[in-house]
């Protein structure tokens, strides 16, 4: 008996974005990036076709990580102090696809460096490093409404993707990057209906829905994973079916979440059963990524140079037919 | 929902006027106003002030009128066959159509089964056959089993086959509107994939005194039913909105606050 067409036929595909601009686009990266145009679930091959394979970003700070885990600091080496050179290992050694720039010295809590100073990080960024860049904001909104207008200035004509807007908070940088010309990333705390609620925000003040991109928040491995994939899946299953307000390309910080978790940094002292702590982070960060994968992310923002090989490895073989 | 904007219709003044006087704007501006507000098709109807001879050249002047503002799917509205054959080949060169309507009864369904193959366009399916308008659940559900299967033995997607349970006026008949709803549940259950069910609203209020909350009630239970498509006035803001809020309830939409806004950036 032949088994049934169980195929699915969905109505609609997810925005294609593309980030950085090249000479030729009035910008000065030597690559661009596109995601999104998935036609189906995630590496459905057999449903429709999947454009674009997912980007590994890599997150890099302006100023010295001194919270992260030894492990973690180690695999990176010496780079951590200048965030210029920093970005140029992530493209040079470490295989990044995209830059993610966290400025998190601009928070009052952590050093409180002024906007023009978070600007000239950006062009340092941008002169050492021809991939294309995200710029994240400290998340204190009060200092993010000051800090990322003139990030955003400061990066015209390079098509960033810059974020976060929230539902509360989304109309300086809004009317930033669609003045600078950058793609934007609209933040939801796990919560479906806001995802949607910032981008119908960020719609009605004119920035073309094309350009955006969803962050519906990460969980790590272990920690909140299932919400957030039944979540992310829940609004891919929406974009598919025609839902143009939730057609938005998603983006996972999967480095910031999975090394929060105390499997990827406590030490082999504390933990003597679970091993040697070198690649057990990096092991930790490349699982959250791929499950994240299956659930439709775009971009992933990692941290460990071991978990972004492997992510990439894993990418490659699941786009294949 | 499928919305299907029922104000192209001679049987309205200001259309009716401008068919006599072959005046293309008020059908133009009617249009415009009908998919601004929400319709995603547009029902053309000559109406009967036209004489019966003259119906297919008025259909395809209509048609052309309104296909000069909008490549939107158009329902090319009107029983006799060689009428909607001109409203299709005038619609089908730059949009999609739909052929509202067929019967049940064999002698119609055959022949407009071929003219829904021939131009690839959707087709409403009435519960009506050689007996007149079924008014039982089972006398609907057969018809409608009738006309699935013909669009299937004519190679006719299912998907694109609404059939329509026709609901009667409840000021003449009070029993029609809960014969319709069972209807529309067994409409839906016919095939995999299901055919399209859709209502012609206004009918149910006809000649009562509280019209537009009678059609708004009934619409908003008709989707709790599974009605897919409904051909109504898009004009009628509230009826839109409670349209949009059941569809919401049924969970065919993810909530967010704007979602009234939402649904309508959304087509």
């Amino acid at each position: 008996m032949p088994l049934p067409d169980a195929t699915e036929r969905w109505t609609m595909a997810i925005n294609e974005v593309t980030i950085g601009a090249g000479p030729d686009d009035g910008g000065t990266r030597k690559s661009t990036v596109r995601v999104g145009g998935e036609k189906a679930l995630p590496y459905m091959h057999f449903e429709g076709p999947t454009p674009n394979r997912t980007v590994v970003a890599m997150e890099v700070w302006d100023c010295p990580p001194a919270d992260w885990a030894p492990s973690l600091v180690d695999a990176l080496g010496d780079v951590v102090n200048s965030p210029a050179e920093w970005a140029k290992a992530c493209e040079e050694k470490f295989g990044a696809e995209m830059i993610c720039l966290t400025l998190k010295g601009a928070h009052p809590e952590f050093g409180d460096a002024s906007p023009d100073d978070s600007a000239a990080v950006v062009k340092s960024v941008l002169a050492a490093t021809g991939l294309p860049l995200i710029i994240w904001g400290c998340d204190h909104d009060e200092k993010d409404n000051l800090v990322l207008p003139k990030c955003s200035q400061a990066a015209a004509g390079e098509r960033c993707l810059i974020g976060t807007i929230k539902d509360d908070n989304y109309k300086t940088l809004t009317a930033a990057c669609l003045a600078d010309g950058h793609n934007l990333i609209g933040e939801s705390p796990i919560d479906i209906n806001i995802a949607k609620q910032v981008n119908i925000l960020a719609s009605d003040m004119g920035f073309p829905l094309e350009r955006m991109v969803m962050f519906p928040s990460t969980g790590a491995l272990g920690y909140g994973i299932e919400y957030v994939y039944s979540i992310q899946e829940r609004g891919r299953l929406a974009a598919l079916g025609g839902d143009k307000m939730m057609a938005m390309p998603v983006i996972c910080q999967v480095g910031q979440e999975a090394w929060r978790a105390k499997e990827a940094k406590a030490t082999a002292e504390e933990f003597p059963q679970w091993g040697n702590e070198t690649d057990r982070g990096a092991l930790w960060e490349m699982t959250t990524a791929v499950t994240l994968l299956q659930a439709g992310a775009d971009i992933i923002v990692m941290r460990h140079p071991k978990a972004v090989a492997a992510t990439k490895k894993v990418i490659a073989q699941l786009m294949k037919d | 929902m499928i919305v299907i904007g029922e104000r192209i219709n001679g049987m309205f003044t200001s259309i009716g006027d401008a068919i006599a006087a072959k005046d293309k704007k008020p059908v133009q501006e009617m249009a415009e106003k009908q998919l601004a507000a929400g319709a995603d098709v547009l029902d053309i109807n000559v109406g009967t002030r036209v004489p019966k001879a003259e119906r297919p050249e008025v259909m395809k002047w209509l048609v052309e009128a309104t296909r000069e503002v909008t490549n939107a799917p158009l329902a090319i509205d009107n029983p006799n066959i060689e009428v909607v054959r001109a409203g299709l080949e005038a619609a089908c060169s730059k949009g999609p159509a739909i052929i509202n309507s067929t019967t049940g009864a064999q002698d119609k369904l055959d022949p407009f089964m071929d003219l829904a193959k021939e131009f690839g366009t959707g087709i409403i399916g009435l519960a009506i056959d050689e007996n007149g308008i079924a008014n039982t659940v089972d006398g609907k559900v057969e018809i409608g089993m009738r006309i699935v299967a013909a669009a299937m033995e004519k190679d006719v997607p299912v998907e694109e086959v609404y059939l329509d349970p026709i609901i009667l006026p409840v000021k003449t008949d009070q029993t029609s509107p809960k014969v319709t709803l069972e209807t529309i549940a067994q409409f839906k259950m016919l095939s995999d994939p299901p055919p399209r069910v859709v209502v012609g609203l206004s009918n149910v209020s006809q000649q009562a005194a509280e019209r537009s909350l009678i059609n708004r009630t009934f619409l908003v239970m008709a989707i709790a039913a599974g009605m897919d498509a409904s051909i109504h006035d898009p004009l009628d803001e509230v009826l839109m909105n409670e349209m949009i809020t059941a569809e919401l309830l049924m969970n065919k939409s993810i909530y967010s606050d704007s979602y009234l806004r939402a649904y309508m950036q959304n087509r």
